[in-house]
């Protein structure tokens, strides 16, 4: 967990580092909202890794949620365009891709931002992804381990069958609306990479949540 | 730039001195700013050709996908498979990257201006799938496969490389808990979908013997036991059978990693590079 304000001293492995002793270069950059999720900035999100003001210029370190994420540019952009207005000179953006970022780095202040906004946090993601079969995180595959086997006998089944799988998600989500815990996922991809989509059975909404990764 | 009425004008209007005409182009080098340099110690043009197969596989397979895209029996299964895509080409672009850096060539270049021969994806990236329940058997076992393929680097290896494969490893899980879930569905629903279903097993099976065969030009393997284990769990949990029979062996003792493909993957570069090669100074 971080706490998403600016702080001093070296980054401890996995979380992204705040830049002690560079307070206004990293308190511009910091409010550059996300493209994708613009009730948040970068520095809820978790993206911001480093914010390096030296006698040449500014360096600002990101990294991408998503290997895809189209809205890299973007952000590198509007950060270089923000530390510019504010006279900072010269801006370099650079990408570091270790460790991935989780979806665990979204601040405090972001998941209350998110749930504000309709938009279900993210649950703390239990770690890497499977190694195998029983491995981790992944909803799918992990749990249970081999379940019994199909529902006896195919034959005679020609319309629509209910089917109970054996991989639901093991995380539940709590809707950003009611509260309820009673919801259930429609898809396991939504509008962005980050996101999946999800119902609640208590007040019929539907809504998005932010994946654990 | 929020005060358009029409929102054609925000696309229309210059930014960045137009190098960058809309959202998500302009494209940088997504390693931009990470030390790429070779570290002592490792090969590296063996490095380059390693990146170059796993980015190929990415790439191709990314493209297949994208041919699905408004085919999708809904709307759900079509922003997946978008998603899905769009992780393999985020993955292929730094491991082309990766690679060109070595090699001296941008990722454009090698996307683009490459023949088929020097292409080393493995042939299963680049089947063409007949129908929905080929597209979840074939990236169940494609992603099975890479995620293990990912765990099994060698920290040692190459940071940067490490560094791809541990930020896709955590996308290659959620691709293979996706298309799991749609293998069991079908394979347990009705008597149809569960046919289908086994016969899409049956068509791609022999595409998979390639995925193991030894490459002694490979920094790292995906172990053949670890991969079946996933797939056995989730055919018996779908009621399907693990096919046998014949394979789609090398030929002349060639397979996709020397550039030997399959007769589909002329039209996939057809397609892939008519553009950029229309148009060799076009930027994006």
């Amino acid at each position: 967990m971080v706490t998403g304000a600016p702080a001093g001293g070296a980054a401890t492995s996995g979380e992204p580092r705040a830049a002690g002793g560079q307070g206004a270069a990293y308190a511009v950059a910091a409010q550059t909202p996300d493209p994708e999720l613009p009730m948040l900035t970068i520095a809820d999100l978790g993206i911001l890794r480093d914010v390096e003001a030296t006698a040449e210029g500014v360096v600002v370190t990101i990294t991408p949620t998503y290997s895809g994420c189209p809205a890299m540019r973007e952000i590198g952009a509007d950060v270089a365009r923000r530390l510019a207005a504010a006279g900072f000179g010269s801006v370099t953006v650079k990408m570091q891709l270790a460790p991935p970022w989780s979806s665990d780095w979204i601040t405090a202040e972001g998941r209350r931002k998110l749930a504000e906004a309709g938009i279900a946090p993210p649950s703390p993601a239990s770690g890497q992804a499977g190694q195998g079969v029983a491995g981790g995180r992944s909803p799918g595959l992990a749990g249970q381990g081999v379940p019994g086997g199909r529902s006896p006998g195919l034959a005679g089944r020609s319309g629509p069958v209910p089917v109970k799988l054996s991989t639901v998600p093991s995380d539940i989500v709590r809707c950003p609306r009611c509260g309820s815990l009673s919801t259930r996922e429609t898809a396991r991809f939504g509008a962005t990479a980050c996101k999946s989509l999800h119902r609640c059975e208590a007040c019929g909404e539907p809504f998005e949540a932010v994946k654990d990764i | 730039m929020t005060d358009h009425d029409n929102p054609y004008d925000l696309l229309a209007e210059d930014h960045d001195g137009g190098h960058r005409w809309a959202f998500g182009t302009g494209f940088t080098d997504p390693l931009a700013g990470i030390d790429t340099s070779v570290p002592p110690g490792v090969d590296g043009a063996a490095l380059a050709g390693f990146c170059l197969a796993l980015g190929d596989d990415a790439l191709i397979y990314s493209h297949r996908l994208q041919e699905w895209l408004t085919r999708m029996p809904e709307l759900e299964e079509e922003t997946a498979i978008a998603n899905i895509a769009l992780d393999l080409l985020g993955q292929a672009r730094m491991l082309l990257a990766r690679a060109g850096g070595i090699l001296g060539r941008t990722e454009d270049q090698l996307a683009f201006f490459r023949a088929e021969s020097q292409f080393r994806n493995v042939r299963l990236a680049e089947h063409a799938d007949r129908d929905f329940a080929e597209v979840v058997g074939r990236l169940l076992i494609f992603s099975s496969w890479r995620l293990a393929l990912f765990h099994s680097l060698p920290a040692a290896t190459d940071p940067v490389l490490a560094a791809i494969a541990a930020k896709g490893a955590n996308e290659l899980a959620y691709h293979r808990d996706y298309a799991a879930q749609w293998v069991i569905r079908l394979g347990d629903g009705t008597e149809l979908s569960h046919a289908r279903m086994q016969a899409a097993l049956d068509a791609l099976w022999p595409l998979t013997p390639e995925l193991f065969l030894p490459d002694a030009s490979a920094l790292a393997h995906a172990d053949a036991g670890t991969v079946g284990a996933v797939l056995d769990t989730v055919l018996a949990a779908a009621g399907l059978s693990r096919p046998s029979g014949a394979t789609l062996g090398p030929v002349s003792g060639h397979t996709g990693r020397d550039g030997v493909h399959t007769e589909a993957m002329g039209y996939i570069l057809a397609e892939l590079q008519s553009v950029a090669r229309a148009h060799p100074d076009a930027t994006w």
